[in-house]
């Protein structure tokens, strides 16, 4: 048992400069042991001795993929790991360094890495079937690009499931010039989710019983607690709307706590991941959400965190209490912590049936307390993307819709959804201009100059798309169970089970309606054309689907090389999904058109839309893909820039 | 309509989905996969009670499979029940497969062979139905709806009334069944899920001969209704 647990020391390769950072990352390693003898303590930080992440830095790396036995449940399963570890490796770089990665699979199936959020050679992107065979058992690929960005990103596998069996590992790119970003220690903190279930056995239940993790069902014993607070004819009414549409207010994962336990840097609950910090310190945290299936809510409690960066690139600083990170997501914030004092890193499942903690202090005797998970959400109706009832237009203030320009011909009125006085032909069902989402819009900036607004129907750069929400004939059959027929917009809503954290228990949380980029936008061009993509998928038949057609039948999608465009995407489900463009840059239109942020994976809340723009500046093979790992064989796209 | 052509048609189906496997990223989005459902296995507390089951399996893909439904019951030698269908199921709807193929009831003797056609899903407020049309030999027809729902009394805790009516085209003496609504039965059981899988449960099942085939059960000096208690359990994989 011992050796399974047994970390590596840090290998350096090649000379790397030695900094700080190698001491924040080993400390810990070497006590591993205690981790495995089962049972766990039943007290988390009991014995206060957790694996940390093991780094590799310098231009070459030797990365090997094995199979190996763990131990997270005091049951022993099989794992896909790096050089022995779960998560794999750190991996340091630094931006404007060739790196040379040569990868060994010794797995018996085919294996492959890609490296998330690099802007790399369409033949380095690690996708096998696009631009790259994958690696076949006992081979050895070697990557080799040029890292042109820096901050804090990922790497896993894109063969079979093997993401969810442990082949994950982090990247952090030092940046070539200054760090905008001051800070005086940074911890990597990647959450990741672990079943002793095998992925395959999981997606075969899914598709056998759609509900068959969900141990949230309504009951009669909630029937009737609801009927004695609000009423029979509310409560009836309340659950008619879902019993008609057979879904499942519940519904909010797939696969939950019920066979997932939830990691921080491969650590369970019971044993806890645990850093250090000196007095005066500013900690940067880099959060990677690496797992397969859950998207998580983050919070420190007592401790503001200031978000710097988000998917690797800076942001301008933002205060929150509390923020969601989608599967793949990365964020970076830095935190102020009070020396002799101890802090608990808590991250609770979205549909709060598990959680990860880790335990932040200056003293590694002090063990903060974990909080109780927040109450579990309820799906409302405007998750299905019906409810009417927020279209409330008299949040506009159009006295300060500056059309200016005087000249107004090359303007179609009919087709902006913004039009001053012409507001007759607004169809305001089909507005996602939904009450909430127009405190966030800056309409001083919205300079609708004709010589601006060059085509008609697209609306600026930065603000999203005024085009109508348009279901196509894919969309209907047996494999769609809903359309969203009123998407609101998805900028400034913080999301299920979040939505009243601000009002009860005075959390600030971070919406992607805060998010503006550190640097000017780098390409101010206005898209010259918009493609809506439509999420879709039958729950209960467990189909999913990009415009209810599934990847296998798909055309690719074709961008033209150096064009800008922009990507709208319409949720038509009930759940939350992290798409993912290879690649390129998805510059997320949050109302700052001198600052729009760029990602690389954007979180699309249920039934409603959002809009990033591209510029097609990576000719070859891309994907592009809902990032939970048992929707992505069917909400996959192939990407063409030629 | 005669078997083979209905198998033969279900296989080519299935075939057409087997040769569109190639995965480029992620898993296999549409594996073949096969459920196997013992819905009910039970039997009456009274000894003189008979032992009941119901069963289905599919094996195939999201939009295509076979299925095989079972169910039967046994009092003694004299008294048996067994049929079989074979069927293959399409969605047409979200929450609706439309099904067709073949039935045989083996017991009591003779057998008879129907031509099936029917729909099966989920209706809004979660009525799971399954309703067929039978077509069998010498103009014989029939036709069965059955309905049935999943009170959550907790997780693992779950009421499940059921309801099925059975009609028939014209009288058919041999097995002493009669034309029009022949019998109506209700059941009501309260199982335990120890697991998704498993889960043992308690009941009880009523049923009530109608009409003509209740005329001839009373020719042979038998009962027209039946309430029984049962324990059973089901299970599936």
């Amino acid at each position: 048992m011992k050796s399974q647990y047994m970390i590596k020391p840090m290998i350096e390769t090649t000379n790397s400069e030695l900094n700080n950072s190698r001491r924040r990352f080993v400390f810990g390693a070497s006590a591993m042991l205690a981790l495995m003898s089962i049972p766990f303590p039943k007290n988390a930080f009991a014995n206060a001795l957790s694996q940390s992440l093991s780094q590799l830095s310098g231009k070459v790396f030797d990365l090997s993929i094995d199979y190996k036995m763990v131990n997270f449940t005091g049951k022993s399963a099989r794992a896909t790991v790096v050089n022995q570890l779960l998560p794999a490796p750190l991996l340091r770089w630094k931006e404007g360094e060739t790196v040379t990665l040569r990868v060994k699979n010794n797995l018996d199936h085919d294996s492959s890495i890609h490296w998330h959020g690099i802007i790399l050679p369409t033949e380095m992107d690690g996708v096998p079937g696009f631009s790259f065979d994958g690696i076949k058992p006992g081979e050895t690929f070697e990557y080799q690009f040029t890292v042109q960005q820096s901050g804090t990103y990922w790497y896993h596998s894109h063969s079979g499931y093997q993401e969810q069996t442990g082949l994950f590992g982090a990247i952090v790119i030092d940046p070539a010039t200054p760090d905008p970003v001051i800070y005086d220690r940074d911890y990597v903190i990647m959450l990741s989710d672990w079943s002793d279930e095998t992925p395959e056995n999981i997606y075969a239940k899914l598709k056998k019983q759609a509900d068959y993790y969900n141990y949230r069902e309504r009951t009669v014993m909630d029937f009737f607690s609801d009927v004695d607070k609000n009423g029979l004819a509310n409560t009836w009414n309340a659950r008619s709307m879902w019993n008609n549409a057979r879904m499942s207010d519940s519904d909010i994962s797939d696969v939950t706590g019920s066979t997932y336990t939830y990691l921080m840097n491969g650590n369970p609950p019971q044993q806890g991941w645990q850093g250090l910090f000196k007095q005066d310190e500013k900690v940067r945290l880099r959060f990677i959400n690496s797992s397969a299936m859950t998207i998580f809510d983050v919070r420190i409690p007592g401790l503001k965190m200031s978000v710097v960066a988000s998917d690797g690139q800076n942001i301008q600083p933002v205060s929150v209490d509390e923020f969601r990170i989608g599967v793949a997501e990365t964020y970076d914030v830095v935190i102020e912590p009070e020396v002799d004092n101890a802090y608990c890193i808590f991250a609770q499942s979205i549909d709060r049936t598990g959680f990860t903690v880790g335990n932040l202090t200056s003293d590694a005797s002090l063990h903060a307390p974990i909080p109780p998970m927040d109450p579990r959400p309820v799906l409302g109706h405007s998750d299905m993307g019906m409810d009417m009832s927020d279209m409330d237009m008299s949040g506009m203030d159009h006295s300060k819709m500056d059309m200016g320009g005087g000249d107004m011909s090359g303007m179609d009125h009919s087709k902006m959804a913004m039009g001053g006085g012409d507001m007759s032909s607004m169809d305001h069902g089909k507005m996602a201009m939904g009450g909430g989402d127009m405190p966030g819009m800056d309409h001083s900036k919205m300079a609708m100059g004709a010589a601006k607004a060059t085509v008609s129907g697209l609306g600026l750069a930065g603000f999203g798309s005024n085009n109508e929400i348009k279901h196509i004939d894919t969309e209907f059959g047996p494999q769609v169970d809903m359309r969203a027929d009123a998407p609101k917009s998805g900028l400034h809503d913080p999301g299920i089970g979040l939505r009243d954290h601000q009002q009860q228990f005075n959390r600030k949380v971070l919406t992607y309606g805060d998010i503006k980029g550190l640097h000017p936008t780098y390409d101010t061009r206005q898209p010259s054309r918009e493609i809506q993509l439509h999420l879709t998928g039958n729950m209960n038949r467990y189909m999913w689907s990009v415009n209810g057609v599934k990847f296998m039948d798909a055309a690719p999608l074709e961008f033209e090389y150096g064009e800008r465009l922009r990507i709208t995407l319409v949720n038509d489900t009930m759940m939350t999904h992290p798409m993912h463009l290879h690649g390129m840059w998805s510059e997320l239109e949050t109302g700052d058109a001198d600052f729009i942020p760029r990602k690389h994976t954007v979180l699309v809340q249920p039934g409603s839309k959002i809009s990033y723009l591209v510029t097609a500046d990576a000719k070859g093979q891309w994907a592009y893909h809902c990032h939970l790992l048992f929707h992505m064989p069917g909400m996959f796209r192939k990407v063409v820039v030629k | 309509m005669n078997k083979t052509n209905l198998m033969a048609l279900g296989l080519l189906s299935l075939s057409a989905t087997l040769t569109s496997s190639a995965v480029f990223a992620g898993g296999n989005d549409d594996p073949l996969l096969t459920k196997v459902m013992l819905d009910q296995f039970e039997k009456g507390v009274d000894p003189q009670d008979p032992t009941q089951f119901s069963a289905q399996a599919w094996l195939g893909y999201d939009l295509n499979k076979l299925w095989l439904k079972t169910e039967g019951e046994y009092s003694n030698s004299d008294k048996q029940d067994l049929e079989i269908q074979a069927l293959y199921s399409k969605p047409i709807a979200p929450y609706w497969d439309v099904q067709f193929g073949i039935k045989t009831d083996i017991k009591p003797t003779p057998t008879r062979n129907w031509a099936v056609i029917g729909v099966q899903g989920l209706a809004p407020y979660f009525f799971d139905i399954d309703a067929a049309l039978f077509i069998g030999d010498q103009g014989r027809t029939a036709m069965r709806v059955s309905a049935e729902y999943e009170l959550l009394i907790t997780q693992k805790l779950i009421l499940t009334p059921e309801v099925e009516v059975n009609l028939f085209g014209k009288d058919d003496a041999e097995l002493g069944i009669g034309s029009g609504l022949s019998d109506v039965s209700a059941g009501l059981r309260l199982r335990y899920e120890i697991v998704r899988e498993f889960a043992p449960y308690i009941g009880v099942d009523w049923r009530q001969k109608l009409g003509n085939t209740a005329d001839y059960a009373r020719s042979e000096g038998e009962d027209t209704q039946e309430t029984q208690f049962v324990i059973g359990f089901s299970a599936w994989f």
